[in-house]
């Protein structure tokens, strides 16, 4: 079963605003986390395009994970290191434990530096323009996934 | 510049020179063991001076070089010009800064009993401007106000911060703390993730520094101007996408405690360069 239930604000709003606030906003869609280390549905029917998730993953006001993370992507110059690299990182996990990596890895460790790139509820003081967004829309994550899949390769060249 | 000042100049121009020989690349990153920092490290508190490339310390410096100086001049001249229905300046009442002055910046913010909350440098400036001069306040972020600020600051150069966090302080360095601690924006960080768990480190092109005050305001080179402290803050805030405070708010004014006293040993070296 693919699930695919964007949550509209509205519904969200009047369904919810009653009760505690509302879990999820618009543009977040509903996921499931399994054995509490992986998301191993989907997030969209269309499949993840590696290509298009490189692009995410180096674009500064979306995924910018080199900000934090060494990549195998030679032609940007200033890769970060607060978070460990990721030579190889398709090996390690499955594809469904990559994507709760990325859509809330406070799930794993509620320490983490790193944001929940599709996760809007409890967050503080955000930015007016950003509230009720997550940082990348459910196809972004796809995208990523399916790009993190193909770093099969631990050695940095 | 007092003798003192001289001498800490003299002695960072020592230092440079053997820092330019131990670090090679000004951005390798450094992780403060190879080189002897001076005053710019004390035990574990290190300087933003210390995590910047060996061109924009020198830039810092060097009084004729560092741009901050055109503001700080600019302090000095309103150091004497009367203004306000009191038609007085601030040397009528302080008279020569040199002496006045000196130390004051290693002590602020302090408590201060009328208002019954913090009051940092620039809120001192003004309390002075309306209730001494019966001027208008100056506005933040002006020339002006950065140019005075910079200049009283400048008076303690070399000396160590030594912020008061005890006493009627004492709720307001909680709130500071607090805030410090405190995730917040879409990226959902709060400052410790970034200057306390992660300075040294890379984050992009950026060496994450301990992210202390004490050089405050500064030159930035990618702001093409001086800057305070509270627009720092409002910088940070906003590149986690999280809504920033007012400038001189009781927050960023809390949290000036806070960070000023992370700093406390380390000297005050206003204005200060930095990337
Ligand atoms: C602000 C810092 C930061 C950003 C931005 C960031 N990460 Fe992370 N990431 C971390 C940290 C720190 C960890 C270490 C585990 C933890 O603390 O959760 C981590 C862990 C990971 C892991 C697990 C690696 C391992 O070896 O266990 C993956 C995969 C990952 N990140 C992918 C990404 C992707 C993809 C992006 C961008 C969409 C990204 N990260 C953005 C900080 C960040
Ligand atoms: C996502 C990372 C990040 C977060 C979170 C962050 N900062 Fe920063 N901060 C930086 C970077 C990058 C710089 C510039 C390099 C440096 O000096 O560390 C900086 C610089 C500073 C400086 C200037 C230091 C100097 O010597 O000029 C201060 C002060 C500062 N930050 C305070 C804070 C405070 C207070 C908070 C929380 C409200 C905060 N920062 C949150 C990344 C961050």
């Amino acid at each position: 079963m693919v699930r695919h239930r964007t949550i509209l604000l509205a519904a969200a709003a009047l369904g919810l605003a009653a009760a505690a606030p509302p879990a999820q906003a618009a543009g977040v869609v509903e996921y499931a986390v399994v054995d509490g280390y992986t998301i191993p549905e989907p997030l969209t029917e269309t499949p993840g395009d590696p290509v298009m998730g490189r692009k995410w993953a180096i674009n500064r006001k979306l995924g910018n994970c080199l900000s934090c993370h060494q990549m195998p992507i030679p032609e940007e110059q200033f890769h970060g290191e607060t978070g460990p690299a990721l030579y190889g990182v398709g090996d390690v996990y499955s594809e469904g434990e990559l994507r709760l990596r990325i859509v809330d890895p406070k799930a794993l460790n509620p320490y983490s530096m790193m944001p929940s790139f599709h996760k809007v509820a409890g967050l503080n003081r955000v930015l007016d323009g950003f509230e009720n967004k997550p940082i990348l829309n459910a196809q972004q994550i796809e995208d990523i996934v399916a790009y993190l899949m193909t770093l099969k390769d631990t050695s940095r060249n | 510049m007092t003798t003192a000042n001289k001498a800490f100049g003299l002695l960072s121009a020592g230092l440079l020179g053997l820092g330019l020989l131990a670090t090679g690349p000004a951005n390798a990153a450094d992780d403060g063991t190879r080189i002897d920092w001076g005053p710019y490290k004390v035990d574990e508190k290190r300087s933003g001076y210390t995590y910047a490339g060996a061109q924009t310390r020198a830039m810092q410096d060097d009084e004729f070089q560092n741009p901050a100086f055109l503001w700080l001049e600019r302090g000095m001249d309103l150091w004497e010009t009367a203004d306000g229905a009191a038609n007085t300046s601030c040397a009528d009442c302080h008279g020569d800064a040199e002496e006045s002055m000196a130390g004051v910046a290693t002590r602020y913010p302090i408590y201060f009993d009328d208002w019954g909350k913090l009051m940092n440098i620039e809120q001192r400036i003004n309390w002075c401007r309306e209730t001494q001069m019966q001027a208008e306040p100056l506005k933040w972020e002006s020339d002006a106000l950065l140019g005075l600020t910079a200049f009283v600051k400048n008076q303690s150069k070399g000396m160590p911060i030594d912020v008061a966090v005890d006493g009627p302080a004492a709720p307001f360095f909680e709130q500071g703390k607090a805030f410090y601690e405190t995730r917040r924006g879409q990226l959902d960080l709060a400052c410790t993730h970034c200057h306390v768990d992660n300075e040294g480190n890379l984050i992009r092109a950026e060496t994450l520094s301990q992210g202390q005050a004490n050089g405050f305001p500064t030159y930035r080179l990618k702001w093409q101007s001086v800057g305070s402290l509270h627009r720092r803050f409002r910088g940070c805030n906003r590149n986690i996408r999280a809504q920033p405070y007012p400038y001189g708010s009781d927050e960023y004014t809390n949290l000036e405690l806070y960070v000023t006293w992370r700093g406390n040993g380390l000297p005050v070296e206003s204005p200060s360069v930095r990337k």
